[in-house]
């Protein structure tokens, strides 16, 4: 693929996507209102492919940043950078979605340090402004720009919550993973296994979530079922392919381990 | 070459034989037999026996030669063991009878190698089961296979096929069979049936209970494809080699739509017919235990889903105020063909709705008892209806234990090290954590005040010691642009030197990451101004501490006997310093004796679970390990060595401080050379904690 920068990430081609309730209409009801959103959901749910999928559709860029313990303020804002003997400053991708209207993602936006959500808390509410602390600038968004943030509530960490002053600013959409019918059919479409096949590995998906909270931190996301059915299409035998991308992927604890991959051999 | 006289001797010692009836001129001659590295054998093993009782020795003794001609030493040990871990759970006569049936054990012990063990793959089961879907089933063991539909059954040993993998699989079979019958209606249709109407009622239940599990394997084999290939290989033959008229019921339950009731109808024809030998799956029905079972289950869980959905509706109506008119619930029954899991649909005024997971939970469970939602079971309770205390059980009175009300319930269970027998003494130590009782009193104000200069001096430098943000300079990256730096590399590049691209600030965390756990000696000779120095010393610790915010727990311990085991929780890792842990300082104790080895296990566990990168054990102790009876001298010092070197092993490093002045002589041998101090003067050791741990830990 040719270079391009983050302002020219336009999604062209239209993502799969499978609406599973009124998510579409309602990310395009708080766009249209300027309003920030919250992705709530499990990991490999779908957060990301919606994203994508609403970007194509409001013809916007798409800028998504995947937070980190070690995500600053001046990683999201910009910073000076010494160029040639000068200082130069360069603008974060925070920045430069407001500047050029895009739709800016925040990834896992509880894993970026505390100073960072007070950043976007100004441009969280109806200000809608960006300050750029040390160029001493206010930067305005806007009416396309698009903040979205994704929110894993399944970590049961105290350390990993949002805050009240932040969760508070957004509108709030809760993903889960598909009813097994549809579910069955993303999987199918995503990794062209055929349905009956498909079916089982949410089968299979079931019986791993019911072990969540009895040993398993969580199930087996939509996004590991692709994996396991791009692999049995290219003829890997089901039950090795469910070891490898999704027993493996869901623990490390070898009694926990067989009782899953003696769960995926009893399915197949 | 040892001679009559050598063996006697050594048998007389290990046998403590002047004060007994046994007669080492007898036994001497048996062992004289033998090759040299089989006396050895022998004899070491006697004595190790004879540390733990010397007439299971004694017959030891004269079994083993013998026993030895057949068999291998590795098989000889395990028989010792064996006999000595029966011996601990079940007393002389028990392990004597595992000596004399010395054939026995030979035969299990085949069996074992050969066999599953329901320890051995239980973890992996339960996972296994709960993986299925439904209501949450345990596992337990008995003597046959059974269910009384919320618990799963198994026996201990499975070793009827040849491979130890086959009978995993046996296991496997005997454990879905079991969740089939609770899943697919065969207990439910089994309470309505009245087998009583059968001359032979027991025969009627048991034709029953052979036809469901042919008709349950078909489910299986559609549901669980590839459980069901594994079952048919374990058994291939079964029901080909069946009478004809079996084979005729097997192929009407097998079809994809059969019912309980499909079996219930073919009794009549079957009755008379001879039984066939059972499947290898087969599980036993007992209803009795199936209908006790469900009944307390089924008044339990209405009142619960009950109150669920009236708590649930409670908060919907808070959200989302409706007109006031009485909410309508009602199930909608999916059609058959609807994959696991949607099987049914709760509305809430026709609106389909989800509930929230506890109700979910009990709704899927009563449809498992009932096959439907009835309609009483969907009004929400009014107030006043449910009494929480009819449905928790009552907590355990930890004094009760020695009043016979309850034995071993809610405690854990450690090893210990024998050193005598050089082996585990397996669950031997019974352990509870208690709280200690805070005492409000004037102890620690007066403590703070009298060492206020102290307290400062300590919170400045434990202060010190801090993670902090440091601003690091001379970056290739960061948040700013270290000026200095910049200037510097200007100048360079004006003369014509290359300019360093080291020219940015950035902000880094050193984070301590420190876990310690303070293990507080509160046995009884303590007692006393020992016990006052401890506590001064614990406070001003925790003042010091909280300084540095590196995460600590203290626990104290003590016991009388190994039944007895207790450690008193003064703090938890993640509860915070406050009035209360101060007052339960102040009420530290001296109680009874120093068993040491299953409170280094237990606090490992804690430690390791905190998931710290360091990780510190320090003792705080007045003497040897010491307990009433058994736990004195070399033994108790071998099992505390044990258990600290599992700690380290486990990553932990651990520390002693001590005031007992002939510590120097047993200390390094189980901390290792340096990891101990002693403090010479109690009055000096609530100065010298703190000190040292800030030693340790800069």
């Amino acid at each position: 693929m040719a270079e391009i920068t983050p302002e020219e990430h336009y999604i062209t081609e239209e993502p799969y996507y499978e609406p599973s309730g009124s998510e579409v209409a309602m990310f395009e009801a708080a766009w249209h209102n300027r309003l920030p959103l919250l992705l709530k959901g499990p990991t490999g749910c779908g957060k990301t492919r919606f994203m994508e999928y609403m970007a194509w559709r409001l013809k916007r860029p798409l800028i998504t940043v995947s937070c980190h313990d070690d995500l600053t303020a001046s990683d999201l804002v910009g910073r000076y950078l010494v160029k040639g003997g000068e200082t130069v400053w360069v603008d974060g991708p925070l920045a430069r979605a407001v500047r050029a209207g895009a739709i800016c993602y925040l990834d896992e936006i509880v894993e970026a340090r505390k100073d960072t959500m007070v950043v976007i808390h100004p441009l969280a509410d109806d200000r809608r402004v960006l300050p750029m602390e040390k160029l001493g600038l206010l930067l305005q968004a806007g009416p396309e720009f698009c903040l979205a943030v994704s929110y894993n509530p399944g970590y049961q960490s105290v350390l990993k919550d949002l805050k009240q002053s932040t969760r508070q600013r957004f509108v709030a959409l809760e993903f889960d993973y598909p009813t097994a019918e549809l579910e069955a059919r993303i999987v199918a479409a995503e990794s062209g296994i055929d349905a009956a096949l498909a079916a089982t590995l949410v089968k299979f998906a079931h019986m791993t979530r019911n072990l969540k909270g009895n040993g398993l931190e969580e199930g087996a996301s939509t996004r590991l079922l692709v994996h396991a059915g791009k692999l049995i299409a290219s003829n890997v035998p089901p039950v090795t392919a469910c070891a490898g991308a999704i027993a493996q992927a869901l623990t490390d604890e070898p009694e926990m381990l067989a009782a899953i991959n003696e769960l995926s051999a009893s399915l197949f | 070459m040892l001679t009559a006289d050598d063996i006697a001797a050594r048998l007389d010692e290990y046998l403590e034989t002047e004060f007994s009836f046994i007669r080492s001129d007898e036994l001497a001659p048996l062992i004289l037999a033998l090759t040299p590295a089989e006396q050895a054998f022998m004899l070491d093993w006697t004595q190790r026996i004879a540390s733990t009782n010397t007439e299971i020795a004694h017959q030891f003794v004269r079994r083993a030669p013998q026993v030895l001609k057949a068999q291998e030493p590795r098989v000889i040990e395990a028989w010792a063991l064996h006999a000595m871990d029966v011996y601990d759970r079940a007393g002389l006569r028990a392990a004597l009878e595992v000596i004399q049936d010395v054939e026995r054990f030979v035969r299990h012990s085949h069996a074992r190698s050969a066999g599953a063990l329901f320890d051995e793959v239980s973890g992996v089961l339960l996972h296994f089961v709960h993986g299925l879907a439904g209501r949450p089933l345990k596992l337990a063991l008995s003597d046959t296979a059974w269910t009384d539909s919320e618990t799963i059954h198994l026996p201990a040993l499975l070793a009827q096929l040849p491979t130890g993998a086959e009978n995993f699989r046996l296991y496997k079979a005997l454990a879905v069979m079991q969740w089939a019958q609770i899943h697919h209606g065969t207990l439910r249709s089994a309470l309505t049936a009245d087998f009583a109407v059968w001359p032979d009622a027991a025969r009627a239940q048991r034709i029953y209970a052979l036809l469901e599990t042919l008709r349950l394997e078909a489910v299986i084999a559609r549901a669980l494809p590839g459980l069901g290939r594994e079952m048919q290989q374990l058994q291939p033959e079964y029901v080909a080699a069946l009478p004809a008229a079996w084979q005729a019921a097997a192929r009407q339950l097998q079809g994809a739509h059969s019912t309980p009731a499909a079996s219930l109808a073919l009794l009549p024809a079957l009755y008379h017919a001879a039984l066939p030998p059972p499947r290898l799956w087969q599980v036993e029905l007992y209803l009795q235990e199936v209908a006790a079972c469900m009944q307390t289950r089924m008044a339990r869980e209405k009142l619960l889903l009950r109150v669920r959905l009236a708590q649930w509706l409670e908060e919907q109506r808070n959200k989302a105020p409706t007109d006031g008119a009485p909410p309508r619930l009602t199930v909608r029954e999916a059609a058959d063909d609807a994959p696991p899991g949607d099987a049914f649909e709760l509305t809430l005024n026709d609106a389909p709705v989800a509930p929230p997971e506890a109700v979910a939970q009990l709704l899927t469970s009563i449809r498992l008892d009932l096959g439907e939602i009835p309609d009483e079971y969907l009004v929400p309770a009014g107030p006043g209806e449910y009494d929480p205390a009819l449905y928790t059980e009552p907590a355990d009175d930890p004094d009760a234990v020695w009043q016979g009300t309850y034995h071993e319930r809610g405690a854990s269970y450690y090893n210990e090290w024998d050193h005598g027998r050089q082996h585990y003494r397996k669950n031997w130590c019974v352990m509870r954590e208690r709280d200690v009782t805070p005492v409000y009193d004037g102890f620690v104000a007066a403590t703070l005040q009298r060492h206020s200069g102290l307290v400062a001096h300590l919170r400045r430098s434990f202060e010190a010691m801090r993670d902090e943000e440091r601003l690091l300079k001379r970056q290739v990256y960061g948040d700013g642009v270290d000026i200095d730096a910049l200037v510097e590399a200007l100048a360079d590049a004006h003369d014509g030197s290359e300019m360093s691209d080291r020219l940015f600030t950035r902000l880094h965390r050193v984070e301590r990451d420190i876990a310690v756990a303070f293990m507080v000696d509160m046995s009884g000779s303590t007692r006393g101004w020992i016990n006052e120095a401890e506590r001064e010393a614990l406070l001003l610790l925790c003042e010091a501490l909280e300084a540095l915010g590196d995460r600590y727990a203290i626990y104290g311990f003590s016991g009388v006997t190994r039944k007895r085991c207790e450690l008193y929780r003064i703090k938890r890792f993640d509860e915070p310093y406050g009035a209360e842990v101060r007052a339960r300082i102040s009420g530290v104790r001296a109680q009874d004796y120093t068993r040491m080895g299953f409170a280094i296990r237990h606090l490992t566990q804690l430690l390791n679970e905190t998931g710290a990168r360091t990780r510190l054990l320090i003792t705080l102790s007045d003497g040897k390990p010491d307990d009433y009876s058994d736990y004195r001298g070399v033994y108790g010092i071998e099992d505390t060595r044990r258990a600290l070197l599992e700690a380290r092993r486990s990553g932990i490093h651990p520390f002693c401080i001590t005031i007992d002045e002939h510590g120097p002589e047993y200390l390094p041998h189980m901390y290792g050379a340096v990891n101990y101090t002693l403090v010479n003067e109690v009055r000096q050791l609530p100065f010298k904690v703190a000190e040292i741990y800030r030693r340790l830990t800069a």
